[in-house]
């Protein structure tokens, strides 16, 4: 499925479940008024959508440091020569839940998940000696914002 | 901890009961797509549907739910050009211009990070998304025009590759439950900020 099978209420039942699915008992037929739909119909669409990929997930998206964990974004420079094998060290970490590279100097960039905020420090010392490189940590200091809202 | 100074981030350690962390561990990879789907949750952790939407509400009061959301895959829906911008912002701003520009359509994640001079003079991250780099670009000047004089430069990091993608784990989660979420490709929380594709 691509962005031109989606239909008008495929697209309706996206831009508005971007928004929140309420906290109340029987909330799709509540979604369902709203858009117009009968609940079954909303049901069976939600379930295409996430099944064939056009949403990652749908649920409840949960913040990871209220609930005790720890969360950074990390960038490294590696050098070309070096780049697969110290993408595949990263790759063995559990505590490296994203990794991407981009387009700069530093060219390999990550998100560290732990089960305790006092992980964070001890991972970026592991992945120091591990790679031999100087792990940039960028922990937030301030945030303004956390949304995704892609329309469609 | 972080040390978080955003009003909505001073909370106090709040740690999941074992109630909770039994809904975090039944919800994390999705929620059930059925009519009363409190119920059904309920039935998988030993609580009934009543108990399990208080609880739900009571952490989405306290921040550790952000909400119930549909996460749409960027790239499926056409969003083939995300870039994560960063911005070197005279200190004295930041606070509200980060305000301001968290607030400009496309702009997904917002955050105050630090300098690590002289290699990374950038503290202000934006990640934005588009159908094109050139839309991505366009964005990118809007913001540009927003931050004015106090900001002395800035960068777009487009990403050109996915090296690793999985799930985040639930804190204090026992080892099988650990590796099942770590098994589950879909992050549950929303602080995905390298997630760009394209």
């Amino acid at each position: 499925m691509n962005t031109l099978e989606l239909d008008v209420e495929d697209r309706a039942i996206i831009n508005r479940l971007q928004d929140g699915l309420p906290l109340a008992p029987y909330p799709y037929v509540l979604v369902a008024a709203e858009l117009g739909l009968s609940e079954e119909e909303l049901l069976e669409r939600l379930a295409r959508l996430r099944d064939s990929g056009v949403l990652t997930r749908f649920g409840p998206m949960y913040h990871a440091e209220r609930l005790g964990g720890g969360l950074t974004l990390a960038a490294l420079a590696v050098p070309e020569a070096d780049y697969e094998r110290v993408a595949g060290i990263l790759d063995a970490f559990p505590e490296v839940a994203h990794n991407y590279r981009r387009e700069h100097r530093l060219n390999m960039w990550f998100v560290l998940a732990t089960e305790s905020a006092e992980r964070i420090p001890e991972v970026v010392a592991e992945l120091e000696t591990a790679t031999g490189l100087r792990v940039f940590n960028m922990p937030k200091e301030r945030e303004f914002h956390v949304r995704l809202h892609l329309p469609v | 901890m972080s040390d978080f100074t955003y009003p909505s981030d001073r909370g106090e350690d709040q740690r999941l009961d074992e109630q909770d962390r039994a809904i975090v561990l039944a919800t994390q990879a999705g929620l059930p797509l059925v009519s009363d789907p409190w119920t059904a949750i309920g039935e998988q952790v030993g609580m009934n549907g009543e108990e399990v939407l208080s609880r739900m509400q009571a952490m989405l009061e306290r921040g550790m739910i952000r909400r119930i959301a549909a996460v749409p895959n960027h790239y499926r829906l056409g969003y083939v050009a995300n870039g994560m911008t960063v911005w070197d912002v005279a200190d004295a701003d930041i606070e509200r211009l980060g305000r301001e520009i968290a607030a400009i359509e496309g702009v997904s994640h917002c955050y105050q990070r630090p300098r690590h001079l002289p290699d990374w003079p950038y503290n202000l991250f934006a990640m934005l998304h588009g159908r094109s780099r050139e839309e991505v670009e366009q964005q990118a000047r809007v913001l540009r025009d927003c931050l004015g004089e106090a900001c002395r430069d800035y960068r777009i990091l487009y990403s050109s590759r996915i090296l690793k993608k999985t799930g985040l784990r639930l804190a204090g989660a026992e080892p099988e439950a650990a590796n099942n979420s770590l098994n589950n490709k879909n992050s549950w929380t929303d602080s995905n900020e390298t997630d760009a594709r394209g």
